[in-house]
C-alpha cells in the first residue's frame, strides 16, 4: 500500500483539486483529508458520514473559585499568559498542567478537552476519512496523525492499493504529520515568486523526512519565465518536475458542481491531471 | 490600530492586500508591516525589504543535571506533553516535543533540572520605502510556530498602524496572531473553498472578540453565493478586487497591486479609512 501526500508550502495552489482528481482517477484506494482546519476536499467528494467521533486531545485548566485564595503564583508561573485575573483564558490555556500541580489550595483541576470531530464517510470514489478541529483548538497535528491511522487501518482492511491524502498549507505540525513517513509527496505549486519561496521550504521539510517530491507546476501559463526558474531549481536538487497544468476557470467551475475537474470536463487541464496520475502510479511501482 | 489580515483558504491573497495597504499608508505616521505567516512568509519579496536586525527566537527545553537526579521520576510525570522519559539510571529529554512550560525543573525535588534556549526561528526586522518591516522565520523541521509569532507581535508598535499579516488556516498559529487586533481583514475568494473556509475564519474571530470585514478578491471568478453569505451575516464587504490576469501576473513577479497599479493605492487607504471608522463606531458604541 502507497501513501501519496498532496503538498504545497503556500495556500491556494490547487492541492485539494488535484487530490479530488486522484481520488477519481485512482483505483484502489482510500481517501483522507489531512487539512483539519480548513478542510475543503469534502466539497468535491460529497460524503455520507457513516461514523462520527470525538477528538479528545490535550486538557485545559479550571479554577474552582471557591477554593481560590488569590495568591497569584500560577499567573506568576504561567508562561503562556494564560490566567488572567484568576480565570483561565481557554484560547491561550496549552494545557500543561503547572498551575494546577503548583496551586497551594488545589482549586485548579484540569479537564478533558474536546478539541474537534473525525468522521468516516462514504464516497462515490471509496472511504474518506477527514475531520473537523475546533475553532481556536491546538493539536492540529494531532489530529492529522489520527487520521492518518485510521485511513492506513482502513487501507489495510480492505487490501487497497493507495491512500490518497490532501495536505495542508505551511511547513509546522500539521505539515509534519501528514508527511512523515508518506511514500511519496506530491507538491503542487504556481510560478509565482511566493510559490517558489514557499515550494523550497516544503521541498526542505521533505528531505527532512526523507520523504521523496516530486513538484507539478499548476497555472503555469501566468508567468513562463518563472516556471523555467521552477524547473531549473528542482533539476539542480535531484526533483522531477512532473506537469504543467494551464490556468483555466473550469476548475472552479467544477467546485461550484462539487466534482472533481477531471469529471468535470475533458479539456486540456483534465489531460495533464490523468498524466500526472499516471506518472505518479508509474513512479510508485518503479 | 491593529490590523490583521487572513483568510481561512490560503492563496487568496492576504500577502497581497497586507502588502498593498502598507505601501498605500506608507505616508501616515508610523506604519509596520508585520509577516507573522512564519512558516512561508512572503511579504519580503513584495516589499524588497533591507534587513538590519535579526533575533532568534528560542524556546526554554530542560537540562538534567545527572549527578543530582535521582530518577524519582517526578518530571516525566509532570510533564504534560510526554517530552521526558526516566529509566532505572537514565532519564531522555525530547526536545521537539516540549512546549516549554517550565513545570520539570520547577517541580523538581532535587533541583536538577535547569532550562537551555533551543532555536526555533529567527525574527528579522528592517525598513522597505519608509514601512517599518518584521518577520518571523520559522526553522524548517520544528513543528511549534506560536513561539515565533508572539516574538514578532512584542514589536507592535501601539502609536501608529501596524498591519499582521496572518497564515491561512483557524488553528493555534492564525489566533495567537490575530488575538488583540483592532480589526480583522478576512480576504477570501467567491468559490466553494473560499466560502467554507471563510465561515470558519468568521467564527474564529468571533471567538476572538475581534471585529472583521471582507475583502473579496478575484471578482467574477466564481458564483454569488459570498454576497448572500456576508449579507446574512452582516459582514461589510469592504473592497472588490477583480479577476485580472495582469494582477496574477503582477503578483507572479513580487509586485504589489499598490505600486504596479497605482490607480488602487486610493482604493487602499480608503479601505483603511472605512475599517477606522468602523473601529471608531464600536469603541462608541462599547463606551455607552
Amino acid at each position: 500500500m502507497k501513501e501519496v501526500v498532496v503538498l504545497s508550502g503556500k495556500g491556494g495552489t490547487g492541492k485539494t483539486s488535484i487530490a479530488g482528481s486522484f481520488a477519481a482517477l485512482a483505483k484502489s484506494k482510500v481517501l483522507v483529508d489531512c487539512d483539519v482546519d480548513a478542510a475543503d476536499l469534502h466539497l468535491l467528494l460529497q460524503p455520507a458520514i457513516s461514523e462520527k467521533h470525538d477528538f479528545r486531545s490535550g486538557q485545559i485548566a479550571e479554577i474552582d473559585e471557591d477554593k481560590c485564595t488569590h495568591c497569584g503564583l500560577c499567573q506568576e508561573l504561567c508562561r503562556f499568559k494564560a490566567i488572567v485575573d484568576f480565570k483561565v483564558d481557554p484560547v491561550s490555556c496549552e494545557g500543561c498542567g503547572f498551575c494546577s500541580q503548583v496551586c497551594p489550595a488545589e482549586a485548579i483541576t484540569m479537564r478533558e478537552n474536546v478539541a474537534g470531530q473525525w468522521f468516516i464517510s462514504d464516497t462515490r470514489y471509496g472511504d474518506l476519512v477527514h475531520a473537523r478541529l475546533g475553532i481556536a483548538q491546538e493539536n492540529s497535528g494531532k489530529l492529522v496523525a489520527l487520521v492518518r491511522q485510521k485511513a492506513r487501518e482502513l487501507a489495510e482492511k480492505q487490501g487497497t492499493e493507495y491512500i490518497i491524502s490532501d495536505g495542508p498549507p505551511g511547513i509546522g505540525c500539521p505539515v509534519i504529520s501528514s508527511l512523515s513517513g508518506a511514500s511519496l509527496a506530491l507538491l503542487v505549486t504556481e510560478p509565482t515568486l511566493s510559490g517558489i519561496h514557499d515550494l523550497e521550504r516544503v521541498l526542505e521539510v521533505c528531505r527532512h523526512f526523507g520523504v521523496p517530491a516530486m513538484v507539478c507546476i499548476n497555472k503555469y501559463d501566468i508567468n513562463e519565465d518563472n516556471v523555467n526558474k521552477i524547473e531549473s531549481y528542482c533539476r539542480s536538487q535531484g526533483i522531477e518536475t512532473v506537469a504543467r497544468i494551464p490556468f483555466n476557470n473550469v476548475v472552479t467551475e467544477a467546485m461550484i458542481h462539487g466534482v472533481p475537474v477531471v469529471e468535470y470536463c475533458r479539456n486540456g487541464v483534465s489531460h495533464k491531471i490523468v498524466a500526472l496520475w499516471e506518472k505518479i502510479e508509474q513512479s510508485l511501482k518503479e | 490600530m491593529i490590523l490583521s489580515v487572513a483568510s481561512g483558504k490560503g492563496g487568496t491573497g492576504k500577502t497581497l492586500v497586507a502588502t498593498s495597504l502598507a505601501i498605500s499608508l506608507k505616508d501616515r505616521c508610523g506604519v509596520q508591516l508585520l509577516d507573522c505567516d512564519v512558516e512561508e512568509p512572503n511579504d519580503h519579496i513584495f516589499l524588497k525589504s533591507v534587513i538590519t536586525g535579526r533575533e532568534t527566537v528560542c524556546i526554554p527545553v530542560p537540562k538534567v543535571d545527572e549527578s543530582k537526579c535521582t530518577f524519582c521520576g517526578k518530571c516525566a510525570e509532570v510533564c504534560a506533553y510526554h517530552a521526558i522519559a526516566v529509566l532505572p539510571k537514565n532519564i531522555l529529554v525530547f526536545p521537539h516535543l516540549c512546549h516549554g512550560c517550565g513545570a520539570c525543573s520547577y517541580l523538581c525535588p532535587q533541583k536538577a533540572i535547569s532550562e537551555e534556549g533551543k532555536e526555533i526561528g529567527v525574527v528579522e526586522s528592517g525598513h522597505a520605502d519608509g514601512v517599518a518591516f518584521i518577520q518571523g522565520r520559522l526553522n524548517v523541521g520544528e513543528a511549534m510556530p506560536t513561539p515565533v509569532i508572539r516574538k514578532v507581535k512584542e514589536r507592535v508598535n501601539h502609536e501608529g498602524i501596524s498591519i499582521i499579516d496572518v497564515s491561512p488556516g483557524t488553528s493555534c498559529p492564525v489566533v495567537e496572531s490575530i488575538k488583540g487586533s483592532d480589526f480583522c481583514l478576512l480576504v477570501t475568494e467567491p468559490t466553494p473553498f473560499g466560502l467554507n473556509d471563510l465561515i470558519l475564519a468568521v467564527e474564529t474571530v468571533k471567538k476572538l472578540k475581534v471585529p472583521c470585514g471582507v475583502v473579496i478578491n478575484r471578482a467574477g471568478a466564481g458564483n454569488k453565493k459570498m454576497e448572500e453569505y456576508c449579507l446574512k451575516e452582516n459582514l461589510p464587504i469592504l473592497l472588490t478586487i477583480p479577476l485580472d490576469i495582469e494582477i496574477a501576473r503582477l503578483y507572479s513577479r513580487g509586485i504589489t497591486l499598490a505600486e504596479g497599479m497605482p490607480q488602487w493605492k486610493g482604493n487602499f487607504t480608503e479601505l483603511y479609512d472605512r475599517i477606522q471608522e468602523l473601529v471608531n463606531e464600536r469603541s462608541r458604541c462599547l463606551k455607552r
